[in-house]
């Protein structure tokens, strides 16, 4: 009696876990292909920059300002105006991301101001980066009457601060409360308990956050294009058009001039390596933290 | 009748301490006629219940009975959260903490708490002392320094971490770090302790350690724990509150509450028959 049970059960269990088996081998070849493809190109992309823009990378392109066609020359101009911009930008747009994302997860958690903030700020941080673009050539560089560095920074800025908004608020809201408490438990005012336990906690989680904005600012066109636009010459002045190294490469690799084209690709392989070494970065804080 | 009571000789914990009378003793804490609401939901129910300085009073009842709840309003902890309130009265040292004016930060400074799971802060052990105390006092280092010292030989620590007390908080075990929190907030000098379940993520020596700690600490301190473990409310307490329901259903010395409870449900809950 026992016997025939436990034989209908395995015979009848068998042909579906078979086939459980074999469509899990099948996700799991499909899986591979899918990660193979995408790395694929990810290989191909950097293998292209490297062959194409490793000749050019030279004390030179350091040194050397960009040439009229014809002629020889670096990208010190763009390079350093990139630097410029970058880092402007970051530097307006960081404080107020990490305020306004403190604010949220720390002040302002169960409030409806914070949820209204935040629906904003998801919008702004999927915003194509053309209209971000748009929209400070319409408030500085109209009333201005030009291009200018200054425009540029504040237009990197309004891409920084929802990435920086958003990772802030994440980070916090991972430190767990009990240790909020605890800290309030020791009658520690609320500014102590986010500046000292709240921040501490959460900060290679903050500063990732800044790197990986740093890095997406760094590759941007279309809002320099409206703002900063470019500069054939050496030129650190804030009040006027300003070179970057997204706008050289866009208005080089256009260009129907071959050493033009070399040099952009040049800057596009700068661009890139400095991006990767930041999330190379970011990657070894986060884990760090872990540990 | 005597069913019943041979039964509770062979179940109930072995009370250690020997019942006080309160009539020799100074109130602390007095609590009158307390509700306490999250949202709409009324989660204590006119509690009324005298703590008395230099004793230890364990509050016991089944899970989501309020004993939690009842804690974290002595040092108004429910005030970092939206929705939750309080009506009646807290007198601690003839000042009501419920009052709007109640300043929470130096309340809290008084009422020290330790919470169930260990929450060493993200620094270093000295620094995890330290800093609370600088907060409240400017001292110069080296007694800093003592002070720091102090607040771990008081947390039976010392010798475990002298050697590296720079070294982060969180590299402690997790007896070890409870002792630290335990350790940080004797640091601030409270009058008042309060102990929420501080063992239960603890092993049995860690354990051991801590009701050791928290019998030499009532010296000088006012002591309350919630526990879910009778035989700790047994070794450790002077004086038991049982609730139920968001009720205080009966208080009094832990030896009486232990071997002749007034009520039914006191008496089934220190036998084991619920909860």
């Amino acid at each position: 009696m026992v016997q025939t049970v436990k034989t209908t059960a395995t015979t009848a269990r068998t042909p579906l876990y078979a086939g459980r088996r074999r469509r899990n081998a099948m996700m799991i070849v499909l899986a591979w292909f899918a990660a193979l493809f995408g790395m694929a190109w990810l290989a191909l992309i950097l293998g292209a920059l490297l062959w194409e823009g490793l000749s050019g990378v030279s004390l030179r392109a350091f040194t050397e300002m960009t040439p009229p066609p014809g002629s020889g020359g670096g990208l010190l101009n763009p390079i350093v105006g990139s630097l410029i911009l970058t880092g402007l930008g970051v530097a307006i747009g960081t404080p107020i991301g990490i305020l306004a994302g403190t604010y949220m997860a720390e002040y302002g958690r169960y409030n409806k101001l914070t949820s209204v903030v935040r629906f904003i700020n998801d919008i702004l941080l999927s915003a194509p980066s053309i209209v971000v673009g748009l929209f400070v050539y319409e408030i500085l560089v109209r009333p201005m009457g030009h291009f200018s560095g200054i425009a540029g920074a504040v237009a990197l800025a309004i891409i920084v601060i929802p990435v920086v908004v958003r990772t802030t608020e994440d980070m916090l809201l991972l430190v767990p409360n009990t240790l909020r408490e605890a800290a309030a438990a020791l009658g520690l005012p609320r500014a102590y308990v986010v500046h000292r336990i709240a921040y501490g906690a959460a900060r290679a989680g903050i500063v990732t956050g800044i790197l990986l904005a740093i890095a997406r600012i760094s590759g941007e066109t279309a809002p320099l294009l409206f703002t900063a636009l470019n500069n054939q010459f050496w030129s650190t002045n804030l009040n006027a058009p300003m070179a970057s190294l997204p706008a050289v490469i866009f208005q080089f690799a256009l260009s129907p001039y071959n050493d033009w084209q070399r040099l952009a690709w040049t800057g596009a392989l700068l661009i890139t390596l400095a991006v990767l070494a930041l999330s190379i970065i970011a990657r070894a804080l986060s884990s760090s933290d872990k540990n | 009748m005597n069913v019943i009571t041979e039964h509770a000789q062979t179940t109930v914990p072995a009370v250690a301490n020997k019942p006080l009378d309160t009539a020799q003793l100074e109130p602390k804490i007095a609590i009158r006629h307390l509700n306490f609401y999250y949202g709409d939901a009324r989660a204590l129910k006119d509690i009324s219940l005298t703590l008395y300085k230099n004793t230890v009073t364990a509050f016991i009842g089944p899970s989501g009975c309020g004993k939690s709840t009842l804690l974290r309003v002595l040092n108004r902890m429910y005030d970092l959260y939206p929705n939750q309130h309080s009506e009646g009265e807290v007198i601690f040292d003839g000042d009501n903490i419920l009052a709007p004016k109640q300043d929470l930060n130096l309340l809290r400074a008084r009422i020290g708490m330790v919470f169930q799971k260990p929450t060493p802060f993200p620094m270093s052990i000295f620094e995890n002392i330290a800093f609370g105390v600088r907060l409240y006092e400017k001292l110069p280092n080296s007694e800093l320094e003592y002070r720091v010292e102090h607040a771990l030989r008081r947390a039976a620590l010392w010798d475990e971490v002298k050697d590296k007390l720079k070294a982060n908080g969180l590299s402690l075990s997790g007896g070890q770090q409870q002792r630290l929190c335990i350790a940080r907030t004797v640091a601030v000098k409270p009058e008042v302790i309060l102990f929420d379940e501080p063992c239960s993520a603890l092993d049995p020596i860690s354990t051991a350690k801590i009701e050791e700690l928290i019998d030499e600490l009532k010296a000088d301190y006012t002591i309350i724990i919630v526990t879910h473990n009778m035989q700790q409310a047994a070794r450790v307490s002077d004086f038991t509150a049982f609730m139920y329901l968001g009720q205080l259903v009966e208080s009094g010395s832990t030896q009486k509450i232990f071997t002749s409870p007034g009520d039914q449900r006191t008496q089934d809950y220190i036998t084991g028959r619920f909860g």
